[in-house]
Order: structure tokens, then C-alpha cells, then sequence
């Protein structure tokens, strides 16, 4: 028992100094949801709930946006699966890297938002620790600050009558700034530039509703045509 | 919407997302060798979707109408300029959101 403790300290110890930019974020953006949730009339409880079942960043800045135009059981469904449509790229990422998990691979899955994902392809953990130990340490890590973020939210947001006008746009912000970070690796720049190229043609082409999935499809239709050369420059 | 709705509505969120985060697991299973496209599709598409996702946040800025998206690119570009000057995301997340806050409530109205 003592022995199991301490290696979840250990690896906890060695897990936290990597999340603490996702904690910043998570805690901020978490904050900013529980805002935006509460000045429509749903308070820290649901923030709560929310951050801990759904958790997903902008599948829960766009539910807030349902969820006050009324019971629409349907379009909660398809405008989740348009929003999230992406996670299941991040999947086919983690096929075999989640295949050593054993019963916390559910979990694994469950918890794959876009900054664990990042997390988890960019950390390795120390010299005898179990990278299975170590990934699950940061998944879990993630999924709490995001919780608290969102209760901290929540709470703050009945406290403070402030005007979140503009508030969402910290996403957009955490965007621009995770593509700049991995705009510095050069063989990131291809598939990068492929995907702004894709994503703008499509949304002046099909629209803000139906561009994430045309640009899903194009994605795939463009890699795949151009497999060997994006191959060459990205390495294998 | 009454609390049951609401409850449900939640219910859907949730298991719509986990819903994408597994389906790839369950079409490409662990026993089973996967299928080498699909293998290089998982590596070069985290990068592709990082600008798909910034455009997802600007896809209903009305860049024809007043103010042209202006409050968004100026916005952009401050976080942009702090991120790469000063190395923390953290504060150009938050001075561009700021930023972004004060442009739509104050100056652009």
C-alpha cells in the first residue's frame, strides 16, 4: 500500500512541471466557461458537472450556446459531433500508444482533449517510471484543473456582475498560440499549412456549419494524394 | 428548459464526445494490425487541425460588414507579437483576450 502511494507521488512529482502550461490554460479557460455557463443562468453545479463529464473546451463553450436556445436534444448531437469531429483524428493518433494502458485505457480515451493529446505525444517520463503511470498521472492532472477552472468559474461568475462580452475569444486565443508553438518544428509547416489553406477555402466555400466536416474530408482527400512527398518532408 | 432537459442535454454532450474521442478505437481495434494510412494520417494531422481550429473560433466574423473583423485581428496579432516576444502563453492568452473584451464592448460597438 505504502509502496503504491509513493509511486503515485513519485509520479505525480515528476507528471506536474509539464501540465502547469495546461494548468494556466485549463484553469483560465475553465474560468472563462464557468462564466459564460453561469450569466446564462446555469450556476457552479452544472459547471461542475460539465467540466467533469463532457470535458471538452470549445464542445462546452458551444454547449452553453444550446443549452440557452432551448431543449434540442438532436442539435446538441450533431453540433457536438461537428465540433469534436476532430477528436477522432487524435484517436487514430493514440491507436497504438494507448494499446499498453490496460484498464485506464477508457480513461485514456475519455480524457483525450487537444492539450493532453499535445502532452502526451511531447513528454516521456523519467529514467524507471512506467510511461503508462506517467501519461495517466497527466491526463488526470489535466481533466482537474479543468474541473476547477470551471467551478472557479462559476462561483466568480455570480459574484462579479462583469460584461463577458468577447470572453470566448480566449479559445481562439490558445489556438493561435498552440500553432505558432508548433509552427517552429519545420516539418510541422507543411501539414500546418495545409490544414489553414483546407479550413479557409472550406468556410468561404461551405459555410460556418458545414465547413469542419468538408474540411475533414478534403484533409484526408489531400494527404492522401500527396502522401509520398508531405512523407518525404515530415519523415516517417 | 426544465432541470430533467437540461440533465439530458448534458447527457448528450458527454457521450457525443466521448463518442468521437473512441470511435477510432473501436473502427481500428488492438488486435489488429492498423491500417498504414491510417498510421500517417495520425501524424500529420494534430497540425493541420491546430489551423483548422483557429478558423473554427473566426468563422462567424463577418469580415464584409463593419467592423471588418477588425477587433479579431487585431486581437490575433497581439497575442501572436506577446507570445513570440515573451514565451508565455499564459499572458498573451489573456492580454489578447482582454484586448479582444475591450474592443467589443468599448471601441467597437
Amino acid at each position: 500500500m505504502d509502496e503504491i502511494t509513493e509511486r503515485k507521488k513519485g509520479a505525480v512529482r515528476a507528471a506536474f512541471p509539464h501540465t502547469v502550461p495546461v494548468l494556466t490554460g485549463y484553469v483560465f479557460m475553465g474560468a472563462a466557461f464557468g462564466i459564460l455557463l453561469e450569466s446564462r443562468g446555469y450556476g457552479p453545479v452544472w459547471a461542475f458537472v460539465m467540466g467533469l463529464l463532457i470535458y471538452a473546451g470549445s464542445g462546452q463553450f458551444v454547449a452553453v450556446g444550446i443549452m440557452a436556445a432551448g431543449f434540442d436534444p438532436l442539435g446538441a448531437f450533431l453540433v457536438t459531433l461537428m465540433v469534436n469531429a476532430r477528436h477522432v483524428f487524435y484517436g487514430i493518433s493514440m491507436l497504438e500508444r494507448f494499446k499498453k494502458f490496460g484498464k485506464a485505457k477508457l480513461y485514456m480515451i475519455f480524457s483525450l482533449t487537444d492539450e493532453t493529446f499535445a502532452l502526451l505525444l511531447s513528454t516521456r517520463p523519467p529514467a524507471g517510471m512506467r510511461e503508462e503511470n506517467f501519461h495517466l498521472t497527466i491526463s488526470i492532472l489535466d481533466h482537474l484543473y479543468w474541473v476547477v477552472g470551471c467551478v472557479a468559474g462559476g462561483v466568480l461568475g455570480s459574484a462579479l456582475p462583469i460584461n463577458t462580452l468577447g470572453i470566448d475569444f480566449v479559445m481562439t486565443a490558445l489556438f493561435v498560440v498552440i500553432f505558432l508553438e508548433q509552427w517552429k518544428r519545420k516539418q510541422n509547416r507543411t501539414p500546418a499549412l495545409i490544414g489553414l489553406g483546407a479550413s479557409i477555402v472550406c468556410r468561404l466555400v461551405f459555410g460556418p456549419d458545414w465547413f469542419i466536416l468538408s474540411c475533414m474530408a478534403v484533409l484526408i482527400v489531400i494527404f492522401g494524394l500527396f502522401k509520398k512527398p508531405i512523407e518525404r518532408e515530415v519523415g516517417r | 428548459m426544465t432541470t430533467l432537459q437540461a440533465v439530458i442535454m448534458v447527457a448528450i454532450f458527454a457521450a457525443t464526445t466521448f463518442g468521437t474521442r473512441a470511435l477510432a478505437f473501436v473502427l481500428f481495434p488492438a488486435g489488429r494490425p492498423t491500417p498504414k494510412f491510417v498510421v500517417y494520417l495520425g501524424r500529420v494531422l494534430p497540425y493541420a487541425i491546430t489551423a483548422m481550429l483557429v478558423v473554427y473560433c473566426l468563422k462567424n466574423t463577418a469580415i464584409l460588414a463593419n467592423p471588418h473583423g477588425a477587433p479579431e485581428l487585431i486581437a490575433i496579432l497581439l497575442v501572436a507579437a506577446l507570445y513570440l516576444t515573451l514565451k508565455q502563453s499564459l499572458i498573451a492568452i489573456a492580454a489578447g483576450t482582454v484586448a479582444y473584451m475591450l474592443m467589443v464592448q468599448l471601441l467597437f460597438v
